[in-house]
């Protein structure tokens, strides 16, 4: 039987009145790479928001690790948060602060740890994503791509169990772009980490992943390994894996005969 | 109609904010509370709320004396009383300019900087790791800077008396040649301890209490967008000015009333 560290159940969620889940359920094994897609605004980072116990499901059980997410408040949740690492679409890295600091940031702050260990850690990340010698620069310095890597660095730098990818694709050159994908998949086996990519890069996300969810509507409208998904008998889903610009999604938004419309000028 | 329902839902808006400005005191008092476990971090923000205000505050300070020097001179010569100028000088400084000049200046410099700061770490998601890598962002960024805040605005004010004193000297002594002795002499004698200068000190650490929480709650809120900082900003200034100088009626009608 597989071992599931993430289950959603029957998950229901709302910006206000907008709802965004009605229904979810979906499983992330433990060990694998999971790539979440669908359409924008279908809630795939929403998702990640309320494993991290961010945002609070109106309804439904979402577990971590056999821990209930929602039920977690205060430092019980900071806890659970220790076991989790996260990369952010915009890197959100410390700008005040140096690489180096920036990697280092978590341990100071959350651990008791010594100097000499905390440089020990933090150059060990830095050398798996290629940057021990960028300890020294700034933020500002750095390209797209080297930013996230060092974002990346940070992410892992607690040895999480699992780390979430919030589009960790976007606005890379092509070069970075295979360097993040090698670096999501080689960390995640040899950390021996859970690795849950939220995208919406189907080609990039058909490499990486062993398993696939794709949202649509608040629900899983289709899961399965990537050659499953890519010939997929579903319309909708055919369309989406294969970026067709018209389908079930009309490249025309719904209006009035154009005919009509030229007339009456 | 549309003018009761446009009252209402402002009156909902505005008590709605209230509300939240309320619950984000009581986290930042907490979390003012924990800073002071770790100095560092309130020594980092008194050099970036402070020690960076100074400038425009001394400055400031050094303009508003010199003209009190002048306005003074004018009136009082009139009453051959030019004797006391130092006592007017000191205590409208010490009493009133002081502590609300500094508060204008520092929500104008400080205040729009910790607002654009905060909504900056904001829209770049910056808070929101912290919030991932098990940091509380109220403990790391807004506690430091609320204790720098309070504790920043009663030396700047006292920095801004000081220099105006001095500036109505210059204009005073330098200008219209009012005795040195009897310029520091009047102000020796005439000027109270407790009731102006104590008194002083309350309202700037007032006025400091309210800059800071306005700006750190705004930034905190602020839409994540350009925009959205753009106006939380202005927000900050504006809300920041207006409850300095209301707050400052009551303080004075509850310090120097009979």
């Amino acid at each position: 039987m597989e071992d599931f560290i993430v289950n959603a159940s029957d998950i229901h969620f709302a910006y206000r009145d907008r709802p965004i889940f009605e229904g979810l359920n979906l499983a992330i094994p433990r060990g694998k790479v999971t790539v979440i897609m669908g359409p924008s605004g279908c809630g795939k980072s929403t998702f990640l928001g309320l494993l991290g116990g961010r945002l609070a499901p109106t309804s439904g059980n979402l577990e971590f690790d056999g821990q209930s997410v929602p039920a977690k408040l205060g430092p019980s949740l900071y806890k659970m948060r220790r076991k989790m690492g996260m990369l952010f679409q915009k890197n959100a890295l410390l700008t005040d602060l140096n690489v180096f600091d920036n990697v280092a940031f978590p341990l100071r702050e959350t651990t008791e740890l010594q100097e000499p260990l905390i440089r020990i850690q933090v150059l060990t990340k830095l050398e798996m994503v290629g940057l021990r010698g960028a300890g020294d620069m700034q933020i500002s310095e750095l390209s797209g791509g080297m930013a996230r890597r060092v974002a990346l660095a940070r992410a892992i730098v607690l040895d999480p169990l699992i780390v979430m990818y919030d589009e960790p694709f976007v606005g890379l050159d092509p070069v970075s772009m295979g360097i993040i994908l090698k670096l999501i998949r080689n960390l995640n086996d040899a950390l021996n980490l859970t690795s849950i990519v939220v995208t919406h890069d189907v080609k990039e996300g058909c490499e990486i992943a062993d398993y696939m969810y794709l949202l649509d509507r608040g629900i899983v409208s289709a899961q399965g390994t990537p050659d499953q998904m890519l010939v997929h008998a579903d319309p909708a889903i055919e369309q989406f894996m294969q970026g067709l610009s018209d389908g079930p999604v009309r490249f025309h938004y719904p209006a009035r005969d154009y005919l009509e419309d030229l007339q009456d000028i | 109609m549309d003018l009761v329902a446009k009252l209402g839902r402002q009156g909902i808006h505005f008590t709605i904010h209230l509300g939240s400005s309320l619950l984000f005191l009581g986290s930042a008092l907490k979390g003012a509370a924990a800073s002071f476990s770790r100095f560092r971090l309130i020594i980092e923000q008194l050099y970036a709320v402070g020690v960076l205000t100074m400038l425009i505050t001394v400055v400031a300070g050094l303009f508003v004396g010199m003209v009190l020097g002048l306005q003074g001179y004018y009136q009082l010569v009139n009453f051959s009383a030019e004797s006391n100028l130092g006592l007017i000088v000191a205590l409208s400084l010490v009493r009133e300019l002081g502590p609300v000049l500094s508060a204008l200046l520092f929500a104008g410099r400080a205040g729009s900087a910790l607002t654009a700061e905060i909504g900056l770490m904001k829209a770049t998601e910056q808070l929101a790791a912290m919030e991932m890598m098990a940091i509380d962002p109220i403990k790391r960024i807004i506690g430091p800077r609320f204790v720098a805040g309070i504790i920043s605005l009663p030396i700047l004010a006292a920095m801004f008396s000081a220099i105006g004193i001095l500036g109505g000297y210059l204009v005073g002594h330098g200008q219209f040649g009012i005795d040195s002795g009897v310029y520091w002499h009047s102000m020796q004698s005439g000027v109270d301890l407790i009731k102006d200068v104590f008194n002083g000190v309350i309202k700037s650490i007032v006025f400091g209490f309210i800059v800071v929480w306005i700006a750190l709650y705004e930034g905190y809120n602020s839409p994540p967008t350009s925009e959205g900082i753009s106006r939380a900003t202005t927000r900050t200034v504006v809300w920041s000015s207006l409850t300095v100088l209301a707050s400052d009626y009551l303080l004075t009608a509850l310090m120097f009333g009979e």
